[in-house]
């Protein structure tokens, strides 16, 4: 076996090019920290872009940052904070979910997992941030999209094309993403004691205001102990948060207090302890519990993430809690996965998918770990990879389930 | 572009036409198919003025069933079609071919739902982007993006053009704000894409089919995300000696962390057009003039107005306005929103470019226009939005005069290569169409330009969809599967193995 570990795009090119010559697949990672999301791979070669590091362009005022694939996202998170910016769409950290280790991950395995957090709901994801790649597709052609300025419609945009396709189409050599100034502070706004349905009620209600929640989560009486270290007294708690300038802030978290008063006595959490709950339900910290138990993350009409999650407990054990509204549910299951039940019930709920984040790798072997597509977009999607990787030579069948 | 080379008409196509026209009349029965000269005459061209074709016939669908008959059609009788929303493009989008079904979709004009709680709006292409905003304002929601022509535009046209507007630096631009398709194939399949969930699984088609300018698919359905209305806004009128301090405030403002819903910059020559037409009461005096607008709660737009105030001040503001009231906010808006008119009062023509530069080259860019409008003999004025960097300059011409188009037209395509040259694009928000199609080597390599026809070949193999448009040249799809091989050693056999 061959483990590739390319210092520069050119030679990424030819190492593709040589696959290419050879007919034979790579496994493409770079920290590795997402390897165990999909389909398990079993190639002889590896490609790892670890080495391909570097900050290659950072101008705070023009919003813009550039970097090789391999950069650590954490080394980029530290730059933008020292200028008080960040990439807004909160990418989450799968490390301590999937048994490995915290701040691990590179920028080119947030754009191929399409990233996010949180403020997903109201920022977007990582395919929203991306303005322009270099990437070498399965053909073994080097190719760029995109650019480096917010504002650009020519052509296709290949960037937003490789987000979320993990690794399958193209390997992403230069990244150029969109950065924005983080806020200046923070406040949650917590209701204690809701049930699911009424939580997701409430939480529709701050989305719908001009209180401009950046965060709508809900934690049932199951797992909220596991949040902040167990700094949260009762039962269920329903956070919001509002962030942005100090005076802005704390007159939107007054109009939430209005706006909710029938819901329930209501507590603020202030800025740093803020910080942490909403980076531990960005991780799903509750399920990081150190064992392959299945995770499942289930995204659905916000409204009706709760009804899933009612019948889905009534066929199988599951502890949960729900992020985006509710429309965002993690899902760690007592035994099996049972994605049959599970995807049956979320299309009766008009629509969605669930992913199969964690699991034993047999469990893996013997399950579609992505939501399986209907006929016609199955046979779209296997076109577009044909057009990219016409050998199936970048992650075989990492999103398709044989 | 004036000698514009649209793809060789399709003869056995043109000699079938009564055929075509007939069966099209099966598809869509009553008055959905248009085939008298006269008649088709209202869509010949689209927002792109200066250039003009007859459709073969022109087809107004009413279902998706209906459009998956046609193109399935189409698809096996090897006939192109034309997809076209309300015809606003500027780039050409919707121009007609001799031989191809103007597939028109105004009559998908109803919105199919309206769902406060998960804030989100399902509504038909033909919806007009405006006409969202106006189905949900009086429960205080909106539709964010605003190109300029929302009043006529389509949603389902936004979504080919990837549509954006004054407030897309602050809120995104039509692929941010859209969450869902259905969309018909030229082979006939519908495909949904997305919902009221977020993100969908496998590809970002939804990603890739927006901005794609009608050549991948035929848009028959679309779910996007609506927004509760700020409570207020505010806006400052701010004039400057020259471009280069107007252009370091807007660089303070957001190095500041600040970023307003609408900062829009406007040159000497745009200023003045736009001041003797509307009478705002904008400065005379200045060489460039910014819009900065602010919206959200009181308490911070208040807030925030002083900061921008004082960093206008440090950086050369010779004057600066406060809105007081919406009224008057409406007045500062009412130049900057007339400056197309405007500048067609003091010109009989003019010509709009749509190039995005790094903000910090603006003025490297305003000095190589005043330089080609010397070369040119023609003159230019220049409304920007400040905050993302797209430029609109207007090249000033008579077409009248013998010459003067092509001279324009020249005059654009330098400005573009400019825009290029300093790190920036071909097109921020009009589109590529048939304006620019033959500039995108300017951008692109042919690998570039290969990949992207390669993502039209997963779509659309034959090229029956809007041929002609975006690519300067469409490689058969059997070409561009053919792979290069390059044989030889294992890369780079000085690095570690394990």
């Amino acid at each position: 076996m061959t483990e590739f570990l390319p210092n520069t795009a050119e030679e990424v090119l030819e190492t593709i090019q040589w696959a290419v010559s050879e007919e034979t697949p790579l496994e493409i990672f770079g920290h590795g920290s997402k390897r165990g999301i999909g389909q398990p791979l079993q190639t002889e070669h590896t490609l790892d872009l670890s080495r391909l590091a570097g900050i290659t362009l950072y101008e705070p005022e023009e919003l813009v940052l550039s970097a090789r694939a391999g950069t650590p996202v954490s080394e980029i998170e530290t730059l933008l904070r020292e200028h008080n910016q960040e990439f807004a769409f909160e990418p989450m950290d799968y490390g301590p979910l999937l048994g490995g280790e915290p701040e691990r991950g590179t920028l080119g395995g947030l754009l191929a997992a399409n990233l996010s957090g949180p403020r997903r709901l109201k920022a977007g994801a990582a395919r929203d941030h991306v303005l322009g790649i270099h990437a070498v597709s399965g053909r073994g052609e080097s190719f760029k999209s995109g650019g480096r300025v917010v504002k650009n419609v020519t052509g296709y945009d290949l960037s937003k094309g490789l987000a979320g396709s993990w690794g399958t189409l193209a390997v992403a050599t230069d990244i150029t993403m969109k950065v924005l100034p983080a806020a200046e502070t923070e406040t949650t706004f917590s209701i204690a004691g809701l049930d699911d349905a009424t939580a997701t009620q409430a939480m529709a209600i701050a989305m719908g205001s001009s209180a401009e929640v950046s965060g709508a989560a809900h934690l049932p009486e199951g797992v909220v102990g596991r949040f902040i270290s167990g700094g949260f007294s009762g039962g269920s708690q329903t956070v919001l948060r509002v962030e942005g300038f100090g005076p802005s802030v704390a007159y939107r978290i007054d109009l939430l207090s209005r706006l909710l008063h029938d819901y329930g006595s209501a507590e603020t959490i202030e800025k740093t302890l803020s910080r942490r709950l909403w980076r531990e339900i960005r991780d799903c910290h509750p399920f990081a519990d150190g064992t392959p138990a299945p995770v499942w993350r289930v995204s659905v009409t916000p409204s009706r993430g709760h009804e899933l999650v009612d019948a889905f407990r009534r066929a199988a054990g599951a502890n949960v809690y729900y992020d985006w509204q509710g429309g965002l549910i993690w899902m760690r299951m007592e035994a099996d996965p049972e994605a049959e039940i599970l995807r049956k019930m979320i299309a009766h709920l008009g629509g969605g998918h669930a992913t199969l984040v964690r699991a034993p790798l047999a469990v893996r072997a013997a399950t579609p770990v992505f939501e399986p597509q209907p006929p016609a977009l199955a046979a779209l999607s296997s076109r577009l990879k044909e057009q990219f990787d016409p050998k199936g030579l970048l992650n075989p069948a990492r999103m398709a389930f044989a | 572009m004036s000698g514009l080379k649209m793809p060789q008409a399709n003869a056995a196509t043109l000699k079938k036409r009564a055929d075509i026209v007939a069966d099209m009349r099966i598809i869509v029965p009553g008055e959905g198919v248009v085939d008298t000269e006269n008649e088709m005459r209202a869509f010949e061209s689209d927002g792109l003025t200066a250039y003009r074709q007859m459709p073969l016939v022109v087809v107004l669908p009413e279902t998706t069933a209906q459009v998956s008959r046609i193109l399935k059609y189409c698809h096996e009788r090897d006939i192109r079609v034309v997809p076209r929303g309300s015809g606003t493009s500027l780039s050409g989008g919707a121009l007609p071919l001799e031989d191809a079904v103007l597939l028109v979709m105004s009559r998908f004009n109803r919105i199919l739902d309206i769902d406060y709680p998960n804030r989100a709006v399902v509504a038909q292409p033909g919806v007009t982007n405006l006409g969202i905003t106006h189905a949900v304002e009086q429960e205080g929601f909106y539709y964010a993006p605003d190109p300029s022509s929302q009043i006529a535009c389509s949603i389902g046209g936004n979504v080919a053009e990837n549509s954006g507007g004054v407030h897309c630096l602050k809120y995104g631009l039509t692929a941010n704000n859209v969450l869902g398709i259905e969309m018909v194939l030229m082979n006939g399949d519908v495909i949904r894409l997305g919902g009221r969930h977020l993100d969908a699984e496998g590809y970002d088609l939804l990603g890739l089919m927006t901005g794609s300018e009608g050549l991948l698919g035929v848009v028959t359905e679309v779910t996007v995300r609506i927004l509760q209305k700020p409570e207020t806004a505010r806006a400052l009128l701010i004039g400057f000696p020259s471009s280069e301090e107007a252009g370091q405030c807007v660089a303070e403002i957001i190095g500041a962390g600040i970023i307003p819903g609408g900062m829009e910059m406007m040159d000497g020559p745009a200023i003045r057009a736009a001041e003797d037409f509307v009478h705002a009461g904008y400065p005379l005096d200045v060489e460039a003039l910014l819009i900065v607008e602010l919206d959200g709660p009181q308490a911070e737009v208040d807030h925030l107005i002083d900061r921008v105030e004082a960093i206008a001040r440090r950086n050369g503001a010779t004057t600066s306005r406060a809105s007081t009231s919406d009224e008057e906010r409406a007045v500062f808006w009412a130049g900057r929103k007339a400056a197309f008119p405007a500048v067609g009062r003091i010109s009989p023509d003019y010509y709009c470019m749509d190039g995005t530069i790094p903000r910090k080259q603006l003025p490297r860019v305003l000095a190589g226009m005043r330089a080609l409008s010397e070369k040119y003999g023609l003159r230019v004025a220049n409304v920007f939005h400040a905050g993302d960097g797209n430029l609109h300059p207007l090249i000033l011409y008579d077409a009248n005069k013998p010459g003067e188009l092509e001279k324009a037209e020249d005059f654009g395509a330098d400005i573009l290569r400019l825009c290029v040259e300093v790190g920036g694009v071909l097109t921020g928000e009009h589109g590529v169409g048939v304006e620019k199609r033959d500039l995108m080597p300017e951008m692109f390599t042919e690998d570039d330009l290969n990949q992207q026809i390669r993502v039209k070949c997963a779509f659309d193999p034959n090229h029956l969809l809007n041929p002609g448009k975006v690519f300067p040249q469409l490689h058969r799809c059997a070409e561009l599967g053919r792979m290069h091989i390059h044989r030889g050693q294992v890369p780079f056999p000085e690095l570690e193995r394990f």
